[in-house]
């Protein structure tokens, strides 16, 4: 969904730039409070590992593909906010190094494919925990589900702005993306699901998008001390 | 339970990223994505430009230069891609956190 140069609007490049320097910013100043030391190499092998995958074009219906964003996963493991500069760093690096995704419209990747996605699970997972058990199956649904919406709202995003850009009519792409995305978002879900399992699996201690408490006997609950 | 070091989980995660980024993305699909799709059927796929900073991007369209074989330029450009980030995401963290979580009065050094 990396959107080149030459699709977006001068003007609407830059107003889709505003949120993600601003979420990129707002996670810049949090990081220190965010950042122990061992989130340092995770920060990096999750930017890694969403490069790495987002590389793995899965075929979808009618002769198209689709690749993971990866910004829920991001948020999953590191929080919202670390996972703005992880899809800052990652998209950015596309940009520059590989060509893929436009310069002017590197903002509006950014927010369409990092930046929604991380805030979005960050409050879901904030909702889920408050209004659903603390359990496994929960979490790992609401990562999922997660996915799968992160996927949707950056196609919602991207048609938006070539919409408005005056690129195409809204109300012909808009179906299309939304359309194509739906498809693809199930991969988003499944690949998301599969790495919050591994780590689950194995370091449950370094996911941060919880405190989600109560997951199977024996395995310590994620993130920060349950307080309830 | 005994959980595995840190290190360890760092190092496990990035061998798996690095093998699947060269060994495997060769063999990805290379049909267009959504959006490409969604252009060319709606025929705004030709607006697409390449910015001026991208015309000497190192490894242009994830094809590591040099390499005749176009799977073995992907693994390549897949192999060095998820280095690189790994390398700069780490930095920049490590960069935020000496910058932002030095101890009070290191700061204004």
């Amino acid at each position: 969904m990396h959107i080149p140069d030459g699709f977006l609007d001068g003007d609407v490049a830059a107003a889709a730039a505003v949120p993600a320097v601003a979420a990129v910013g707002y996670g810049v100043r949090r990081a220190g409070r965010s950042l122990d030391d061992r989130k340092v190499p995770l920060l990096g092998v999750t930017a890694a590992f969403i490069f790495a995958v987002q590389m793995l074009n899965f075929p979808v219906a009618g002769g198209t593909s689709g690749h993971l964003l990866g910004g829920a996963l991001a948020a999953i493991l590191l929080g919202p906010w670390l996972a703005c500069i992880v899809m800052a760093v990652v998209i950015s690096g596309q940009a520059f190094v590989f060509a893929d995704g436009g310069v002017t419209a590197l903002g509006a990747n950014v927010f369409n494919m990092g930046v929604v996605g991380a805030l979005g699970i960050g409050l879901a997972m904030v909702a889920a925990r408050r209004l659903l058990p603390r359990t496994r199956t929960t979490f790992l649904a609401v990562a999922g589900i997660g996915a799968w919406a992160s996927v949707m709202a950056g196609a919602l995003l991207c048609a938006v702005e070539l919409g408005v850009s005056g690129t195409v009519p809204l109300h012909t792409v808009l179906p299309a993306m939304l359309g194509v995305h739906a498809l693809i978002g199930i991969g988003e879900a499944v690949i998301t699901v599969a790495a919050v399992s591994a780590v689950l699996a194995t370091r449950p201690d370094l996911i941060d998008g919880a405190g989600f408490g109560a997951l199977p006997s024996g395995t310590p609950a994620p993130g920060r001390e349950v307080t309830s | 339970m005994r959980r595995i070091p840190t290190i360890a989980f760092v190092a496990l995660a990035l061998a798996l990223a690095i093998g699947l980024a060269t060994a495997v993305s060769p063999y990805a699909s290379s049909r267009p994505d959504g959006l490409e799709r969604v252009a060319a059927d709606q025929g705004f796929l030709a607006d697409g430009t390449t910015h001026p900073a991208q015309e000497s991007s190192p490894i242009p369209d994830y094809a590591f230069p040099g390499i005749a074989d176009a799977r073995v330029a992907t693994g390549v450009a897949g192999f060095a891609g998820t280095l690189g980030i790994f390398l700069v995401g780490a930095g920049v963290a490590w960069g935020l956190r000496r910058l932002r979580g030095a101890p009070s009065g290191a700061a204004s050094a």
